[in-house]
């Protein structure tokens, strides 16, 4: 592959080839103070190729291809070439990652305890995770939340912030601009604009944490909080799961242990700040 | 007449964990994972002692859970086929 | 890594791998379906902690893919219990059912079985209702050409696990020129302790080299060598006549030179003990070889030329030229909505 690139996420390595120079510019400047896998070997493969020979050149066209693929993805244009590198990331733990019980979470951790934000997309909890990231929480992750079947604990995935349309202009308003991607419009989702985790969260992106409550965060209703049943909760975080099915027993014996364990709330947040309000509260009653 | 005769696995084949009343089945040979609600955990118990029609399984679990009534037989057919479907229960 | 002969050496003498290009190693095994195999075959070798980490996850990966391959075996014969009719389980499933060495690390897909071509309706009808669905709408020309012209029905899905069943007649489609015996491979099943039915040890071999060079561009060709070198090794080991019974039943199927052309390429690229007069080196080998190794250290395919050689190739062994000819056309004339 003409262009090439390493990374270490967690305790994950990626290589990434390109076959244009631009995608790869851009992820490095993103992940410039991230570690190269000591190793030098790789976990999992990305590469961003030309749909069609031609399409390298002219109309350029970026299929996402790795060591695990959607047969049926549609290619990105080479503006979006960025966003392709990360979504070959993402395809390559939800498609191949098994050493990890794999949630779809945001994960930030305070003294040694981890909350694991979990919902549907757009139901805010990469936004409340990255500014929790920004009051004195260390961010473990805004995507997926790695759990370590073996001893129960939280294993972090820092990976760049995917910011959406409003949460850009609230993060924006909060930290300084050196820490964001490039602007990307035009793209599915609307606008995307990347955060790149704290200094915090990248030097502490090998130390795992001890879960601790499980929120079901919901933007845009009135303030509300009310307890969900460890049946319900078993039930939803399969359902965001992509490798549970694949886990078998080790998988089932795992979560069961985290459900019946752990104390989980649905919050209902009209703005920002109540939630920030609420999760400060629940930190004071867990330690106490 | 005598229905289908139905059997059930060992229960070594199946982990199973309770919440908030409802029951987590791992289901080893097919490596698939069941919530199921109350009377599909008594139905499962009470196939062990043997395989069983679907009249003799009413009687077991009448003796055994008070499990009667107009619509008892009725519900004990559509759990039957819900657990067959899941390949929890199969025929002789 | 510019072609797979390291993956091959890997397989064939995990001793012999020591310093080598290790990620694009478990790049091109993971391309070829072959990181369970691999996985198993270097068990126990001093490798990178990254890479034995790999490893592990994939022998534990292919633990549960045989246990989904042998649920899906019991759920189709549940279903079809009732119908009385054989139905022989085919390629990965077989192979876990029967507990053979090929099974060792073995990614399944779908689950393939064999039926007699008279059961075909009723077979379909338990499958539907067993929870079984059709994926193309019946009566279309996708539907009418595949149940006409191919070996097998159009494939099954499962409505709740997702997985898909394909229900085989014979082994070869219709159009392609060898006729192999279908009834024979019904007859000489082999049923095994579990109740369940498997193809005869030397049509099991005749079976995955139809597969491997009749019917296909040779796509995943490297595994489904690798199958018939773990099958070959294990049914000689067990059965001095073995290579006679072979060729014979090769011959009686029609597929001789596909049985011989397959155990000449294992033999070179794994090492397949094989007998003296199978090994008569053919013209064309140089070339279903380099087509085999065509994969680099980054998982892509590469020769293009020869692969797009090999694709013609293929859909000329499944149809006659005119039969093509009027196939691409139907295809390429009807209205979009229903392509």
């Amino acid at each position: 592959m003409r262009h090439r690139l390493s990374l270490q996420i967690g305790p994950v390595a990626f290589r990434i080839g390109s076959a244009w120079k631009a995608p790869l510019d851009a992820l490095a400047r993103l992940y410039a103070s991230y570690p190269a896998p000591a190793d030098g070997l790789a976990d999992f493969t990305v590469r961003l190729e030309p749909e069609k020979p031609w399409r390298r050149f002219f109309r350029p066209s970026v299929a996402i291809q790795g060591d695990y693929i959607l047969p049926d993805a549609a290619p990105l244009s080479l503006a979006h070439g960025l966003l392709a590198a990360e979504m070959g990331m993402n395809l390559q733990m939800a498609l191949g990652q098994k050493r990890y019980l794999l949630l779809h979470a945001a994960t930030v951790e305070k003294d040694g305890r981890a909350l694991i934000m979990t919902g549907e997309s757009g139901a805010g909890k990469s936004t409340l995770a990255a500014l929790l990231g920004e009051r004195g929480w260390r961010l473990m992750g805004d995507e997926f939340a790695l759990l370590d079947m073996d001893n129960g604990k939280l294993l972090p995935f820092p990976r760049a912030i995917s910011l959406k349309n409003g949460a850009i202009r609230v993060m924006e308003a909060q930290v300084p601009a050196a820490r964001f991607g490039p602007r990307l419009t035009g793209t599915p989702k609307g606008e995307i604009r990347h955060l790149i985790p704290n200094a915090h969260a990248i030097e502490r992106m090998q130390e795992a944490a001890i879960p601790a409550l499980i929120l079901f965060p919901r933007f845009g209703e009135a303030a509300a909080v009310r307890g969900v049943g460890a049946a319900e909760v078993f039930m939803r975080l399969t359902q965001a799961s992509t490798n549970y099915v694949a886990l078998g027993r080790r998988g089932f014996d795992a979560l069961t242990r985290l459900v019946s364990t752990l104390p989980a709330l649905a919050i209902d947040y009209p703005d920002t700040d109540t939630a920030l309000g609420l999760v400060e509260d629940f930190r004071q009653e867990l330690a106490a | 007449m005598a229905g289908p005769v139905y059997i059930a696995d060992e229960e070594a084949e199946l982990t199973s964990v309770s919440l908030d009343g409802l029951c987590l089945l791992f289901h080893a040979p097919s490596g698939m994972t069941h919530i199921v609600a109350t009377p599909a955990p008594e139905i499962l118990a009470m196939l062990r002692s043997g395989p069983a029609d679907a009249a003799e399984l009413l009687r077991r679990l009448s003796a055994h859970y008070a499990f009667e009534g107009e619509a008892a037989a009725g519900a004990l057919a559509a759990r039957l086929e819900e657990l067959e479907s899941a390949g929890l229960v199969r025929r002789a | 890594m510019r072609n797979a002969a390291l993956l091959v050496r890997a397989l064939r003498d995990p001793a012999s791998v020591r310093d080598c290009d290790w990620s694009g190693l478990v790049s091109a095994a993971r391309a070829e379906q072959l990181i369970g195999s691999l996985a198993f075959r270097m068990e126990g070798r001093a490798v990178p902690a990254r890479v034995a980490s790999i490893f592990e996850g994939a022998r534990r990966d292919a633990a549960h893919a045989r246990t989904q391959a042998l649920w899906e075996a019991e759920m189709a014969r549940r279903a079809l219990a009732p119908l009385g009719v054989p139905a022989i389980l085919l390629k990965g499933t077989a192979f876990h059912a029967a507990g053979l060495e090929a099974s060792v690390g073995r990614s399944v897909g779908d689950l393939d079985i064999l039926v007699p071509k008279a059961s075909l309706d009723a077979v379909e009808a338990a499958l539907v209702g067993a929870g079984w669905e059709r994926m193309k709408e019946k009566g279309g020309y996708d539907d009418d050409y595949y149940r006409r012209w191919m070996h097998e029905l159009p494939p099954l899905i499962h409505r709740t696990r997702d997985r898909m069943i394909d229900v085989h007649h014979t082994i070869l489609p219709m159009t392609a020129r060898p006729k192999p015996d279908a009834a024979a491979l019904i007859a000489d099943s082999v049923t095994l302790d579990n109740g369940l039915l498997v193809l005869s040890p030397a049509d099991m071999i005749v079976h995955a080299a139809a597969h491997l060079l009749a019917d296909g561009d040779l796509a995943g060709g490297l595994r489904n060598l690798w199958d018939i070198d773990r099958l070959l090794r294990q049914f000689a080991a067990a059965d001095p006549d073995f290579w006679l019974t072979l060729s014979a039943r090769a011959g009686q199927h029609g597929l001789a030179r596909a049985v011989h052309r397959a155990a000449r390429l294992a033999n070179d690229l794994y090492d397949t003990p094989v007998p003296e007069a199978w090994r008569t080196w053919n013209g064309l080998d140089p070339l279903f070889r380099a087509r085999m190794l065509a994969r680099n250290g980054w998982g892509q395919e590469s020769r293009k030329a020869l692969r797009f050689a090999f694709y013609v190739r293929s859909h000329w062994l499944r149809m006659p030229p005119l039969m093509l000819a009027r196939h691409l056309w139907i295809k390429a004339t009807r209205p979009r909505a229903s392509a």
